[in-house]
């Protein structure tokens, strides 16, 4: 579904991604892991056509990207963000945030899509004429998923979904995504500096470090401890040293 | 005992009438490295900022008993609470972008934060500042002392804010979220290095935090917060032994590399938990 192949993304004189390359299968999940300045947030902007300045091959269900995208690509690949305050207008009413997409894509029949794209977030209808503000952190990022799904894509983009969540509410997000996934075939890409979460979605894991994929490996391996990079070691250790305390 | 809570209760006016976001919290704190652990809006960061009084404006506090060494916070003068912010009690805030003076040298901020509470001339603040940050481990202090806040990593900023709460060379710290805007390896580093000067010192540490396991593995014991009440009080060692629903919540939630889930139990919150 997604190929991506030898990526290398330049700010100036720094190489923030240098020469990434990975595959996901459709309807699968793949996830990205590092630290802050790994580059693993280039990757996902690089790939959703939010930085336009980057080399390499990219394709998504076989059709090659090009820096610039067009609108159809904009439909069919969508972007989940970590902080839903950010990424929600303030004055615009869940309503309007829903429509927006519709509208974009010249998509009819908004006012039952957006009924049942909320119905499909577990959001109760009273949600849709709310504003921001007036939602939990939980609440707005099921409206910024909602947002997502508008123009039924195929493939979602998760920057940090749940990481300015409540571990409570992080667990509802991450059945939600489940939930979607299985029910629409779609295809993750996740960034994520947790491991645990990375690892409980996706089946295989990318692991970054300055720049560069300096392993894939799948969950299991993992889970096992069967690791080769010193850094996904480093990761791992200090994953389950918490959970063993 | 530094630090003794009783019934303390923090409200804030709404057009709704009394919101209370602290319930009748009674904790008391000696030398000890104690977690608060809770959600949002549980009331975690009101109770221990209660010890300071530094609160929103509007907030209105109430407690039976709320005295630092002695000292009865709520009757006590605005002179008398100066001597004790920052000079036997400092703060550490989440993210050091935001609590660092981005136009001054971390050397001189710290240097700063150590002539207001001990007298000493410019050069004694400045060797000073120097050698607090070599106590946080700092390779290159020097160099450090002399960078801004945007030359410097988070967990450097960090160690800076760390050194420039152990100037006045404080009986209590008080850590709220040290290490949120971390990375994990840079976290684990900076809890051990807070952990490493609370004991070297004999200080009191309260770390504030979500995260449960985290907090368990770095304070002697952890209080749970929910709804602004304390729900169970936790031994470190005795996490996998927590008795009350919410704290197992918390718990079960997490995804976890050991123990896979293909769902993640979700939390059930009980009405009777508010009672």
């Amino acid at each position: 579904m997604i190929t991506v192949d030898d990526l290398r993304v330049r700010f100036g004189e720094t190489e923030a991604v240098k020469g990434v390359s990975f595959a996901v299968p459709e309807g699968s999940s793949f996830g990205i892991v590092g630290e802050s300045g790994s580059g693993k947030s280039t990757v996902l902007r690089a790939l959703s056509g939010l930085n336009d300045d980057w080399t390499g091959r990219m394709t998504v269900k076989g059709q090659v990207l090009a820096p610039n995208r067009g609108k159809d690509f904009f439909r069919r690949v969508q972007m989940v963000f970590q902080d839903p305050y950010g990424s929600l207008h303030p004055r615009q009413t869940v309503d309007r945030a829903l429509s927006e997409p519709l509208l974009v894509h010249g998509i009819g029949d908004a006012d039952a899509r957006i009924a049942r794209a909320l119905a499909e977030v577990a959001l109760p209808p009273a949600a849709r004429f709310r504003y921001p503000h007036q939602l939990s952190g939980g609440q707005r990022q099921r409206v910024a998923i909602a947002r997502g799904l508008m123009a039924e894509p195929e493939v979602l983009l998760l920057d940090e979904p749940t990481s300015a969540l409540d571990v409570s509410v992080q667990a509802e997000v991450l059945n939600l995504l489940a939930d979607l996934q299985q029910r629409r075939g779609l295809t993750y890409v996740m960034v994520s500096h947790n491991l645990a979460v990375v690892a409980h979605l996706c089946p295989m894991i990318g692991v970054m470090q300055g720049g560069e994929m300096v392993e894939i490996l799948s969950g299991e391996d993992l889970r096992a401890g069967r690791t080769t990079h010193p850094h996904t070691t480093e990761l791992r250790a200090l994953s389950t040293e918490l959970e063993e305390a | 005992m530094l630090v003794e809570i009783e019934n303390l209760t923090v409200s804030f006016p709404t057009p709704q009438g009394m919101s209370h976001a602290v319930r009748g919290v009674s904790l008391t704190l000696g030398a000890e490295k104690m977690g608060i652990v809770g959600e949002s809006g549980s009331g975690k960061s009101l109770t221990a900022r209660s010890i300071l009084r530094l609160l929103p404006e509007n907030a209105r506090i109430a407690a039976d008993k709320l005295t630092f060494d002695g000292i009865d916070v709520l009757r006590a003068r605005e002179g008398a609470m100066r001597a004790i912010r920052g000079k036997r009690a400092g703060l550490i805030l989440q993210d050091p972008k935001y609590s660092l003076n981005p136009v001054m040298t971390a050397g001189e901020q710290i240097a700063e934060a150590w002539r207001t509470h001990r007298k000493g001339s410019r050069r004694e603040a400045l060797s000073a500042a120097v050698d607090l940050l070599a106590q946080v481990q700092i390779r290159d202090p020097r160099r450090v002392a002399e960078a801004y806040p945007h030359e410097l990593s988070g967990g450097m900023g960090q160690r800076v804010m760390i050194a420039m709460m152990l100037a006045p060379d404080p009986e209590m710290l008080i850590a709220d979220e040290p290490t949120s805007a971390l990375d994990a390896t840079v976290q684990a580093e900076i809890l051990r290095l807070l952990e490493d000067l609370v004991s070297r010192r004999g200080m009191a540490l309260i770390l504030i935090s979500h995260d449960l396991p985290l907090v368990s593995h770095f304070c002697d014991r952890v209080l749970v917060m929910y709804a602004g009440r304390i729900v169970e009080e936790l031994r470190a060692g005795d996490l996998t032994h927590a008795q009350h629903a919410y704290t197992r919540g918390l718990l079960d939630c997490l995804p976890t590399l050991s123990h896979p889930k293909p769902r993640l139990p979700v939390m059930v919150r009980d009405p009777a938990w508010l009672s």
